[in-house]
């Protein structure tokens, strides 16, 4: 975001009134969005329009037709000559085909084009999201994610199943009807017309109000969604802290917020359609004083007459048709809108394309942070010109207090974030280099968080190895030692783990989301507090796994427990982003005093 | 608001007429909206008779002056019209938008209180999208979609009645080619229902792919999984696009017929009537009204087929909502529940049995074990060995199977839960932390708690890293805040279990996040809360067995023993869970 473009991205999401300067680069935006994603349906594009334009001509054919038989038909049959009677009836017959046949072309067409379109955004959306980097996510919060993907693309989704319909048609009725109106009668057809001046100030007023009240809604449905989610997503503790009452007091207060929102787009729109009726109504009643003082003059024959005011019902009508849809366009527009701004997001942490090759034989994982220094968005500096070599196959324990750098170190080599100056390197490769999938292979991590996906176990563990066989899941598995747990299950590996793995424990997690950086085999593993939730002998399974997985692998482990670093061969004390104590467990014991040596005291204190 | 009980739900629109109940507080608003809709559709109907009056009267007798009376009449009906939809939509914007807001705040609070096995079973975006799209869909109906049902039908009878009485036998050509039309519309609303029932199933899955991509974005970057995430968003949202596009050909077949039929019954009209007229059986004048008639007959039908899906929608998306409000309350007051209001903090478990709701597996058996007031005893066992259920079931979260948890020599199924609850507080083996304050998040059991109780909460935690926030206790965390690291949440969970100052106090290994200097400071200072409350902890690690005065070890959800620590460490098994054998200084 660079202060010339303070628009650009999301920023336009959160605030209620954009000012005027800007909401033409919104609109800018979402155009060019819009049309990058039909540009490939043209063919279709100019099938559907052709269809609807003829389809459209055939049915402001069918009244005149009618017209025709009654005046002409009727004269003929009289003579006994049912011939015009005849072809009349036929031509409404054919009309009333071509134009069925031809709708249905188009709403065929437009369908499958509209959802063709949703598709390859909603693709590209969520592939987006996959890119962006951990930085931009957690500021933009889960919630707002999964609103951007689901109620955005249900406003679109119902913009193309029911509304382009109708804006179609009725655009294409006022050109029609219009034309008609001015070639039936010139002075008349300029009076029908002259009603699309309050007509214009009219939606000039709603665009802008209905916007700005689309943008609310939005807003606070939004609310309601994280609200919603993260009640439900946490319904043990609002069970155990019996916190119903209050959730549903705060779940209220944001509903009735969203209810207001949309109260107050309905009331608009309680405006503007009724408008658009009464400027129709006006019309009309102008054409019948005006037309009628014309015909009375002998300006005009009486049928004309007639056929204006049949076709002034074609005129305003479909107009507040597609007044009723305006919400439906106004929520598809600021759902293009957010989702064009998301688009517009640049990945903080991009990745070329193809990354720059690796030594013959792979990468070794020498690891190397160079002057690396990082802060927070604007917080204070956590790393401060950092330096740290860990040569190839180095299994090195970071220690320190809360706060003091640990999580940050390792988020920087795995490249969650970039540093804000220094660099951190691989094989003498700066991360940046690496592509998106050779990074991966590179380094992995695993957090303490050990989410697991829904599906099975199996799937679980294989979930960072595509390619990986049965054999080696379990493999994996019994490495960490889940395998004898997993196969007490009824269904073995392919025991469904349930709503994200309410049916695991929070050690059997962990468990399962080291097997699976186990299965990753990458050539530097992070592991961040990876072991918190495992009981005493489960941790010595996998702190005895550990020593053979990390064999020859270059690892960095985050640990609160001391145990962890019994299979270390350095430890690092950190404290405020520096390294204070560095060296073999077994020296830093020795040397008696320091940090290691007093947490190692206390460690040991705790045993007894 | 109660719902009335679960019918069959055979009828589709049943569970649709069971939300009628949302809709009864504001049936005078209804019932100006539909008498407005009524009376619209009869000003805009009789402006082209205007017409007819103006052809007949003033063109005819030449006769400027009446023009304008005509005029103003024509004006007038457009005017009311214009007010009566303002006065329907006025009404309309703020009733029923008053309605969906009561309909998903009553579904937020039932899914509160379902009991945690419904959660574990249903997906958090399946219950969004109910909560969203589907409410929206069922407002559309009763805000547009019934209103104009009853508008149009209405319309519909009297215009055919008109036909009919014009000239019988074009009448009765008219009324047949209605008949398919509806015919039509039924079985397309049959077809629609069935797809668009299985799109919002798609949509839901397709919701469930997003959330977790979302949540779990720091796994799929961690192992560089985009492109296997997008592959699974990819299918699901390619199921969602093929339904789509089975609806969006159902559509245009249906609206293919809906408009070829009326205009074919206005070319027989035209055949028919010509002939009639030129045989003398019918005037002209009866023949133009006839078409007339016919064209304003189109908009009702028309606008039927579209309400019929619209209906049909709204059937699907209350059956999706009616399963919520149906899905049983398992964990509920029983009816005569007392309100525990002192408690001394007996905990019983009595031949205490449980498997997870609609599994056979049995993950605890039997298990017999007593706390006497005050008395803290700790839960050892391996992963998996059932610690966590049996802390899950004095709180009631999950109920037993068989036997009987019983707080004070009762039942805790005969006790009200909000009692129950009030008087046993619960730490999690994960922190759950809600978008708030940090003081919201710590008084979530306790509202009334003062500053000072904070503090001394704060403080047995060790959780004062609160008061360096950039907002102090104000400071807003969870997924809307600021992020504190898993020690830093596991402290404030403490913190919030401990100010509720329970008469029983659970741990499910609340400490694991916590460093070494850390974990000692919370378990002197929980020592002391301890010393007052019963405790039953679940633990990994031998220092937290300290502060038990009993242990109780588990195997395969069986106790297999209990005693003191001492007691117990001649127990191999015993000594094997917990004890730790390794050094970390490497010189064993």
């Amino acid at each position: 975001m660079t202060a010339t473009d303070p628009w650009r991205g999301i920023a336009a999401e959160e605030v209620e009134e954009v000012p005027a300067q800007w909401t033409g680069l919104l609109r800018r935006r979402t155009r060019h969005l819009i049309a990058t994603l039909a540009a490939p349906h043209r063919r279709a594009v100019l099938v559907v329009a052709v269809a609807i334009l003829v389809s459209n001509a055939a049915a402001t054919a069918i009244p005149y037709l009618v017209g025709l038989g009654i005046d002409l038909g009727i004269a003929g049959a009289r003579r006994h000559d049912y011939l015009p009677i005849g072809v009349i009836t036929g031509a409404i017959a054919v009309c009333a085909a071509a134009q069925a046949l031809l709708y249905r072309v188009f709403v065929a067409g437009s369908g499958r084009v509209g959802q063709e379109m949703i598709l390859e955004l909603r693709e590209r959306v969520f592939a987006h999201f996959q890119r962006l980097s951990l930085a931009f996510h957690e500021r933009y919060t889960t919630g707002r994610m999964i609103a951007r993907l689901t109620s955005d693309f249900d406003s679109i989704n119902d913009m193309f199943a029911l509304g382009i319909d109708t804006l179609v048609n009725a655009v294409l009725s006022v050109v029609f009807v219009g034309v008609i109106l001015l070639v039936l009668d010139l002075p008349l057809g300029l009076v029908c017309l002259s009603g699309f001046v309050p007509l214009f100030f009219l939606t000039r007023w709603y665009q802008r109000a209905s916007t700005a009240a689309y943008r609310t809604t939005r807003n606070t449905m939004a609310l309601v969604i994280v609200q919603f989610t993260e009640s439900l997503r946490g319904i043990r503790a609002v069970h155990a802290f019996r916190r119903q009452p209050r959730n549903d007091e705060i779940f209220g207060e944001l509903s009735e917020g969203y209810r207001a929102a949309m109260t107050r787009s309905f009331q608009l729109l309680g405006i503007y359609w009724p408008g658009i009726v009464l400027v129709g109504n006006v019309t009309t009643a102008a054409v019948l004083l005006y037309g009628g003082w014309r015909v009375i003059n002998g300006d005009m024959q009486v049928g004309i007459l007639a056929s204006f005011v049949l076709y002034l019902r074609r005129f305003f009508e479909p107009l507040a048709e597609v007044s009723q849809f305006y919400d439906q366009f106004q929520a598809a527009a600021a759902g293009f809108e957010k989702l064009a701004g998301v688009l517009d997001e640049e990945p903080s942490v991009p990745m070329p394309a193809r990354g720059a090759p690796w030594p013959a034989g792979g990468l070794r994982g020498d690891v190397r942070f160079t002057g690396a220094r990082f802060s927070y968005r604007s917080g204070p500096d956590v790393l401060n010109g950092f330096d740290l070599g860990i040569p190839a196959g180095q299994t090195v324990a970071l220690l320190g207090a809360t706060g003091a750098g640990k999580s940050t170190i390792a988020r920087l080599l795995a490249r969650f974030y970039d540093p804000t100056a220094g660099e951190i390197t691989i094989d003498g490769i700066p991360l940046p280099a690496f592509d998106y999938l050779s990074l991966r292979r590179a380094v992995a991590m695993v957090t303490q968080e050990s989410f697991i996906f829904s599906g099975t176990i199996g799937e679980n563990i294989a979930f960072a190895s595509p390619t990986a066989t049965d054999e080696q899941v379990a493999a994996a598995a019994a490495a960490v030692g889940v395998d004898a747990f997993v196969r007490g299950l009824a269904d073995g590996y392919q025991s469904d783990v349930g709503k994200s793995g309410s049916r695991l424990s929070a050690g059997q997690r962990q468990l399962v989301a080291l097997a699976r950086a186990f299965l990753a085999n990458p050539a530097v593993l992070i592991l961040d507090e990876a072991s918190s939730s495992l009981d005493a002998p489960m941790e010595r399974l996998v702190q005895s796994a550990l020593k053979t997985v990390l064999a020859g692998r270059t690892s960095l482990i985050i640990a609160h427990r001391l145990s962890t670093v019994e299979i270390a061969d350095r430890v690092l004390v950190v404290d405020a982003g520096r390294i204070v104590e560095d060296g073999a467990p077994s020296e830093l014991l020795a040397a008696g005093k320091g940090h290691y040596a007093s947490l190692h005291a206390a460690w040991r204190e705790s045993l007894v | 608001m109660t719902i009335v009980a679960a019918g069959r739900r055979a009828g589709s629109f049943r569970s649709l007429w069971r939300l009628r109940g949302f809709v009864r507080p504001y049936r005078a608003q209804m019932g100006f909206m539909l008498v407005c809709a009524m009376l619209a559709v009869a000003a805009s109907t009789l402006i082209p008779l205007v017409l007819e009056a103006v052809v007949n009267g003033p063109i005819q007798h030449r006769d400027r002056a009446a023009l304008v009376p005509m005029f103003f009449l024509a004006l007038g009906l457009g005017v009311a019209e214009a007010a009566l939809i303002v006065g329907r939509r006025r009404v309309q914007s703020v009733a029923i938008q008053k309605i969906e807001r009561e309909m998903r705040d009553d579904l937020y609070a039932r899914l509160q209180v379902l009991p945690v096995s419904f959660h574990d079973r249903w997906q958090t975006g399946q219950l969004l999208s109910r909560a969203t799209s589907d409410l929206g869909t069922i407002r559309r109906f009763f805000g547009f979609g019934a209103i104009f049902f009853i508008v149009d039908g209405l319309q519909y009878a009297v215009v055919m009645a008109l036909l009919l009485a014009t000239y019988l036998p074009l009448g009765v050509v008219a009324l047949l080619t209605t008949l398919p039309v509806i015919w039509l519309a039924k079985r397309f609303g049959a077809g629609y229902s069935s797809i668009s029932r299985r799109v919002q199933d798609q949509q839901g899955d397709l919701a469930t792919v997003t959330e977790e991509a979302a949540s779990g974005m720091r796994v799929v970057k961690a192992f560089g999984r985009a492109p296997l995430m997008e592959e699974r968003f990819g299918s699901s949202a390619r199921l969602v696009r093929s339904s789509q596009l089975d609806l969006v050909r159902l559509r245009a077949r249906f609206w293919g017929w809906l408009t070829l039929v009326p205009n074919l019954t206005m070319a027989a009209s035209v055949l028919i009537g010509g002939i009639a007229v030129a045989r003398g059986s019918l005037s002209v004048g009866a023949l133009v009204a006839f078409t007339t008639l016919l064209v304003l007959l189109q908009f009702p039908i028309i606008d039927l087929g579209w309400i019929l899906s619209m209906a049909q929608q709204a059937a699907t998306a209350a059956d999706r909502v009616c399963e919520i409000f149906d899905a049983p309350m398992s964990v509920t007051d029983r009816p005569g529940a007392v309100a525990l209001t002192h408690v001394r903090g007996r905990l019983g478990f009595e031949h205490v049995a449980f498997a997870f709701p609609g599994t056979a597996r049995p993950v605890l058996s039997d298990i017999d074990l007593t706390l006497e007031p005050g008395e803290t005893v700790a839960i050892v066992g391996l992963t998996g060995s059932g610690k966590s259920a049996l802390a899950a079931l004095p709180t009631r979260l999950y109920d037993v199977t068989s036997g009987r948890v019983t707080l004070d020599g009762s039942d805790v199924r005969d006790l009200t839960l909000d009692s129950l609850r009030r008087h046993i507080a619960v730490v999690f083996e994960e922190p759950i932390l809600f978008s708030m304050s940090v003081r919201e998040n710590v008084l979530l059991g306790r509202p009334d708690a003062t500053d000072d109780d904070i503090d001394e909460a704060v403080e047995v935690a060790q959780a004062g890293f609160v008061f360096d926030l950039p907002w102090g206790l104000d400071t807003r965390i969870g997924e809307q805040g600021m992020a504190l690291s898993g020690g830093q949440r596991q402290r404030l969970a403490l913190a919030r279990a401990v100010i509720t100052r329970p008469a029983v106090l659970v741990l499910d290994d609340p400490l694991s996040a916590l460093d070494v200097n850390t974990e000692a400071l919370v378990e002197q200072a929980l020592a002391r809360v301890l010393a007052r409350t019963t405790g039953l902890l679940v633990v990994h690690r031998p220092s937290t067995v300290a502060l038990a005065d009993r242990v109780a070890l588990l195997r395969d959800g069986v106790l297999v023993a209990v005693g003191t620590h001492h007691e117990l460490m001649d127990l191999p098994e015993y000594a094997a869970v917990l004890s730790v054998g390794f050094d970390p200084s490497g010189s064993r």
